[in-house]
């Protein structure tokens, strides 16, 4: 349990640090590839023109993140599939480990 | 960190196709290989994959007031080196070129080689080390996995400054800019990436340390001693 209460602190402390920064000033949050364009923008005095375009762009940022979140599920299946399948296999084995206690008092 | 379609000009995206084409090419091979001696590690395979799928597609804002995604290869670098991990990362990289404009076709050699070979070299080797002198191997995975996505950030920094050198200062004031844009952004992210891979570690350890220990990532009083710990 070590391990993922320390997880946890982190990941609270990622969220705090947004919560302040979103509260004490604006900030776009846009993604720093938009911005590495800026730069490459700012690099060349504006000369320079990409030599080719995506070959099909989400229609809208609706559809956009459509795409993100069904990357994301598809990811999560996978893990979630596997892992549980091993947890199942484990405790049909017989073999000892963490969370087992509560799987045995309601066999 | 996907270098933009078009973003890279002649030579550069030539160039970085021929430096990771190479090395693709062996991690298929290896992967197959791999895959055919010993088909129990299929799932970790899919796993670890399916890891870069989630993480990579979770854009997090960050200190500078701008967003950036980790790249979740860390976790492939460890249990399977950086050659497979390159194979790995090239998937999901095509799969955001094709259906989210994000990155590209013609800047996939250089992001391949970004995301999916130099971060996931420098976190194999990073695991190694640490790993030798005997310090909990939770924290060698943390390390290994925060930096290897940093670096992958450091070398698209590094890419875009040497095909954009600055007018005046060159490549370096370039590379300073481009680092402000990435680097500096990817630090928070860097470390929950770390975290967040340490503990789905954690995961594995528990349900298939008979593989981690077939795949050399650790060795078997290990796994029982890190079993103990957590029960």
């Amino acid at each position: 349990m070590k391990l993922e209460i320390t997880v946890l602190a982190i990941i609270a402390l990622f969220a705090a640090l947004f919560i302040y920064q979103s509260s004490t000033g604006v900030h776009e949050w846009a993604g720093a590839d938009d911005q590495s364009e800026k730069v490459i923008s700012e690099l060349t005095g504006g000369t320079y023109e990409p030599w080719s375009r995506p070959v099909w762009e989400p229609p809208s940022g609706e559809i956009e993140s459509l795409l993100f979140a069904l990357q994301a599920a598809i990811g999560s299946l996978i893990i979630g599939y596997f892992l549980g399948y091993y947890r199942g296999a484990m405790r049909k084995k017989g073999a000892p480990m963490e969370g087992e206690g509560e799987a045995r008092s309601d066999a | 960190m996907h270098i933009m379609e078009g973003f890279l000009p002649h030579p550069w995206w030539e160039i970085w196709f021929a430096l990771s084409l190479p090395v693709l090419a062996w991690g298929v091979y290896k992967m197959n290989k791999m895959v055919k001696e010993n088909r129990e590690i299929l799932p970790l395979l899919a796993v670890s994959g399916a890891f870069v799928f989630v993480l990579s597609s979770l854009k997090m804002p960050s200190v500078t007031g701008s967003c950036s995604h980790p790249t979740g290869t860390g976790m492939g670098a460890i249990l399977f080196g950086p050659w497979i991990t390159a194979v790995l990362s090239a998937i999901v990289l095509i799969y955001q070129a094709l259906f989210l404009a994000h990155g590209g076709l013609t800047t996939l050699g250089a992001n391949i080689f970004s995301m999916g070979i130099a971060g996931p070299l420098i976190g194999y080797l990073i695991f190694k080390l640490a790993n030798r002198s005997g310090r909990n191997m939770y924290l060698c995975v943390f390390l290994a996995a925060m930096f290897a996505d940093w670096t992958t950030y450091v070398v698209t920094s590094m890419q875009l400054a040497l095909a954009f050198p600055a007018a005046s200062g060159g490549i370096a004031a370039s590379f300073q800019a481009f680092m402000a844009v990435f680097a500096i952004t990817q630090v928070p992210l860097a470390v929950v990436e770390g975290a967040v891979t340490a503990l789905m570690f954690k995961y594995i350890v528990q349900l298939r340390g008979d593989v981690l220990v077939r795949l050399k990532v650790a060795n078997d009083s290990t796994i029982k001693l890190l079993r103990e710990a957590s029960s």
